[in-house]
């Protein structure tokens, strides 16, 4: 049970860094790259927490497709270095010390409330597999299911006005 | 075995690091790269209680069980918002490039007071 536990600090370690390091990069390319490093090492999470399926979608989707998606659009823009600009005081002066609070107040809530709230461990059977899922969203979840196809469509007729060239 | 706590703030960690990003970048696709990064945050938490529901069978208010494996439904729905969205948003960011010729969020500004 031990390997679990240093799989996961090593994955969530890998996690943490790549997100730090997509605040730090100044070249969007660098940042793109950097949460492709978060997304796929989150797939490893997942693969602990026993979400098989979750996991290969969020490689395919995520690293995979959304990622594309941004590093295509960086590329299409030649975007450079980011310049450095003022920005918004509020969000310096009001967002970070709220943000700060908010995550020490959550860490120390869970930190204490950790008795509480038991373990997670890797599910020994079908847990997580494609089957149970699909049985799940196919039954339970038709309605929400096809509303999310009449989304899509609408995403990609937005994306197709959007992005055309006015004349 | 792992303590349900450190898969939580590992994601808590996450969203404020989105959560600074959005606030302190000044690229609109890195601040869009940020939200995609609270995204992934709080699907890790779906994923998460959906394991600790698998092995701790809970009860609703109404008598019925708690569908552990509803977590990775609601994970799988957010991908696909978070890919509708992001085809809308780049096309978005296309737009506004092409007409001010700048992807720095402080030269958008005509609607701020």
């Amino acid at each position: 049970m031990i390997i679990h536990q240093v799989l996961f600090i090593v994955f969530g370690i890998i996690c943490v860094a790549g997100a730090i390091n997509l605040l730090a990069q100044r070249h969007p390319i660098n940042s793109a790259l950097s949460l492709v490093v978060v997304m796929a090492s989150l797939a490893l999470v997942y693969l602990l927490l026993g979400a098989e399926f979750v996991a290969a979608v969020q490689v395919i989707v995520y690293a995979g497709a959304i990622m594309v998606l941004f590093v295509f659009v960086i590329m299409l823009l030649n975007a450079g270095a980011e310049e450095r600009t003022r920005g918004s005081r509020m969000a310096l002066i009001v967002g970070v010390p709220g943000v700060i609070v908010l995550a020490g107040t959550i860490a120390w809530l869970l930190v204490n409330q950790s008795g509480h709230l038991g373990g997670v461990q890797i599910a020994t059977s079908d847990f997580g597999e494609t089957h149970a899922i699909a049985r799940l969203l196919f039954r339970n979840f038709l309605l929400p299911f096809e509303v999310t196809s009449v989304l899509i469509l609408i995403a990609i007729m937005g994306a197709v006005v959007l992005g055309k060239k006015e004349n | 075995m792992i303590p349900l706590s450190w898969y939580l703030i590992l994601s808590a960690i996450l969203f404020c690091l989105g959560v600074f990003g959005f606030l302190l970048k000044r690229n609109i696709i890195t601040i869009f790269m940020s939200i995609e990064l609270m995204l992934n945050a709080v699907n890790l938490s779906f994923a998460a209680f959906a394991n600790y529901w698998n092995t701790h069978p809970t009860k609703l208010v109404d008598g019925s069980n708690v569908v552990p494996l509803s977590g990775h439904i609601f994970v799988f729905f957010v991908m696909v918002v978070a890919a509708a969205e992001a085809a809308v948003g780049l096309a978005i960011i296309i737009s506004v490039f092409r007409t001010r010729e700048t992807l720095n969020v402080d030269r958008v500004n005509l609607l701020k007071l």
